[in-house]
């Protein structure tokens, strides 16, 4: 407070000074209202403190929670031909592109790197929902084929964290054709003998979840995650009736068979190391920051994988 | 004959002719020959005048025309021996996907189709073509047993799309369609697929994903329908045309893409104008494919399609 701010008439005033606060300190749950602090809400994963709902997180911010201390090495993905049909709606296809770069300050809609996880080593692939809805192009192909090219090369296994709208439909026929495509990457893994998980995030749809998605070893989803193929939109107004509640949730494909596990955000990272450890044969993760004095010599079977 | 909307000018000019036609059958005197000749010759001209140069969304009509040929209409024409077989051997049978033993040219094959019914009734019976997971499964199970006995495959596409309705979706639509799309990718046998109409999205490629992939001149493959795309990135459904057009979901364009292998030339004025004709050329076109692929090991005939597919999308438009 100073004397301008006593003497200048209130709504004057809030013409000159500007509210010191930035705005994203606190986000609201978009489930149950609550506001959260940004730092707890980061710390808690971008999971409500209060209802347990799991909201977007980027792909980048996913990686550095799942890989040990936040370290992961990104894998190259080659950048497919721009725009091969010089595709337009009301906006030219790369001028969405660039915004989207430049909201997101990603390349694109997926991440690829590898790293460890509870000193599990693993090759890790992440879409990004928040780069125009997450949507298969080529790129996304270029990224899923990349990933399982370099699990099979290093002999680790594969887990994706798949959320998209579906098809990139500015790239026509094209992003149609990455679903063959991906589903062939998903084969080379299978042939090397190498583990395939799918953590199905929200939302998972089209022809993503009509892909690569649904053609893992093991399929996890995390808490009430939409997964469909149609989407209830569209459902809603082909059969012209209310859908059940849940109808599409993460707990609704447990319920019918889709899925073999619903598991909150920060149990996965070891869900996920767990699961490969056994399918690959290997002891259980030393936890803790060093093992026991008189077991050091035991110890480096976890780095073996 | 149905008549399409921008075939209105041709419709009138058939119309006179025909009308000319029967009053001179209720006239004996009447001498009509000749202007009815000219009018025929009209509308021929006219209507290969429409269909030199057809846009996207016209094609789309026509690949979606109620008399065009539908997968019966090729399984009647070009095989013999058609048994059909049935069920996913899990829940039902989807009418939508039909498919069995066949012989073509002598040659047995395992054929599988969308067919998307003649009449009203069948219609609905069929589902409109669109399959729900019970279809593709059912297409999984013939594929595997076309492949342990050695018999290749031929796929008809003409689906407006996979079921977008409650059940499929409990009972697990995607997977289906993945694991259709799996499968086309395993089998060591020839796998041949022709987009007789609408090739709609996830539901045809589950079926599609083949060896050698052919379309009819008019036919129509697309990641998303016109309208659909139209009203999401337009946020109006009744811009169609321009979403049909920005697609780029021709033949012609698939072709110039690499995405199909060849185009198969209709009659002049569509497919539904002479399905004799039609139905020749697509059975000439299966059997071409068929005898490039039948030498093949099935390792190499894996090996051919997995790479033909990981390297989709080289292809380009542009310059």
């Amino acid at each position: 407070m100073n004397w301008i701010s006593n003497y200048v008439r209130p709504k004057i005033n809030s013409l000159f000074s500007r509210r010191e606060t930035p705005e994203n300190l606190w986000s609201k749950c978009p489930e149950c209202g609550s506001m959260l602090f940004h730092r707890e809400l980061t710390e808690n994963l971008g999971v409500c403190t209060s209802c347990d709902h799991h909201m977007a997180i980027s792909a980048r911010d996913r990686l550095t929670a799942l890989f040990d201390d936040g370290v992961f090495t990104e894998v190259d993905v080659p950048m497919p031909m721009p725009d091969p049909l010089s595709f337009r709606d009301q906006k030219k296809y790369p001028d969405r592109l660039k915004a989207a770069q430049r909201e997101t300050e990603e390349k694109e809609a997926m991440l690829v790197a590898e790293g460890m996880i509870e000193r599990t080593p693993i090759v890790a692939a992440c879409q990004d929902f928040s780069f125009m809805g997450g949507s298969m192009g080529m790129y996304v192909g270029n990224a899923v084929v990349t990933a399982a090219n370099r699990a099979v090369e290093l002999k680790r296994p594969l887990i994706l964290f798949s959320a998209a709208g579906g098809a990139r439909m500015q790239e026509g026929i094209l992003s149609l054709m990455q679903m063959p495509r991906t589903t062939v990457a998903v084969e080379l893994v299978r042939d090397a003998g190498l583990p395939y998980i799918v953590v199905l995030t929200n939302p998972t749809t089209g022809g993503v979840t009509a892909s690569y998605a649904m053609l893992g070893d093991v399929h996890i989803a995390e808490p009430n995650a939409l997964i469909c193929f149609a989407g209830p939109r569209v459902i809603e107004q082909t059969i012209r009736e209310t859908l059940p509640e849940g109808f599409q949730r993460a707990e609704y494909l447990l319920d019918h068979g889709m899925l073999d596990r619903v598991t909150h955000r920060r149990d996965m990272k070891s869900e996920l190391s767990r699961i490969t450890r056994m399918l690959l044969n290997m002891p259980p993760p030393v936890k803790g920051d060093l093992p026991p004095p008189n077991d050091v010599k035991s110890e480096p079977a976890a780095a073996s994988g | 004959m149905n008549y399409l909307e921008f075939e209105k000018p041709l419709a009138e000019i058939e119309g006179k002719a025909e009308e000319l036609r029967a009053m001179a059958r209720s006239n004996a005197g009447m001498d009509i020959k000749k202007e009815a000749n000219q009018l025929d010759s009209k509308a021929k001209s006219l209507l290969a005048d429409l269909y030199k140069n057809l846009s996207p969304w016209r094609k789309c009509q026509v690949a979606r025309h109620p008399d065009r040929p539908h997968c019966t209409d090729y399984i009647e024409a070009l095989f013999t021996e058609y048994t059909p077989l049935a069920g996913d051997r899990n829940f039902a049978d989807d009418q939508a996907v039909i498919g069995g033993l066949a012989r073509l040219n002598d040659r047995p094959v395992m054929v599988i189709g969308h067919e998307k019914g003649k009449n009203t009734q069948a219609r609905i019976e069929r589902n409109f073509g669109m399959a729900r997971p019970e279809g593709y499964r059912k297409a999984v199970r013939l594929m595997d047993l076309a492949d342990r006995f050695n018999v290749p495959v031929v796929t008809l596409i003409d689906t407006p799309g996979a079921y977008p309705g409650k059940g499929a979706e409990e009972r697990g639509q995607s997977e289906a369609i993945a694991r259709a799309t799996e499968k086309c990718l395993k089998i060591g046998v020839p796998l041949v697929s022709m987009v007789i109409g609408e090739g709609g999205s996830g539901g045809a490629v589950a079926i599609a994903t083949a060896n050698r992939v052919a379309m009819l001149e008019h036919s129509v493959y697309s990641v998303i329908s016109p309208e659909g795309c139209a009203s999401i990135l337009w946020k109006d459904a009744e811009k169609m045309r321009e979403a049909a057009e920005a697609l780029r979901l021709t033949a012609q364009d698939l072709h110039r893409l690499g995405v199909i292998d060849q185009i198969v030339r209709e009659p002049v004025g569509g497919a539904h104008r002479n399905i004799g004709a039609t139905t020749k050329s697509v059975g000439k076109c299966i059997e071409k494919f068929l005898e490039q692929l039948s030498g093949m090991s099935r390792k190499k005939l894996i090996e051919e399609r997995r790479s033909k597919f990981l390297s989709m999308g080289q292809g380009s438009l542009a310059a």
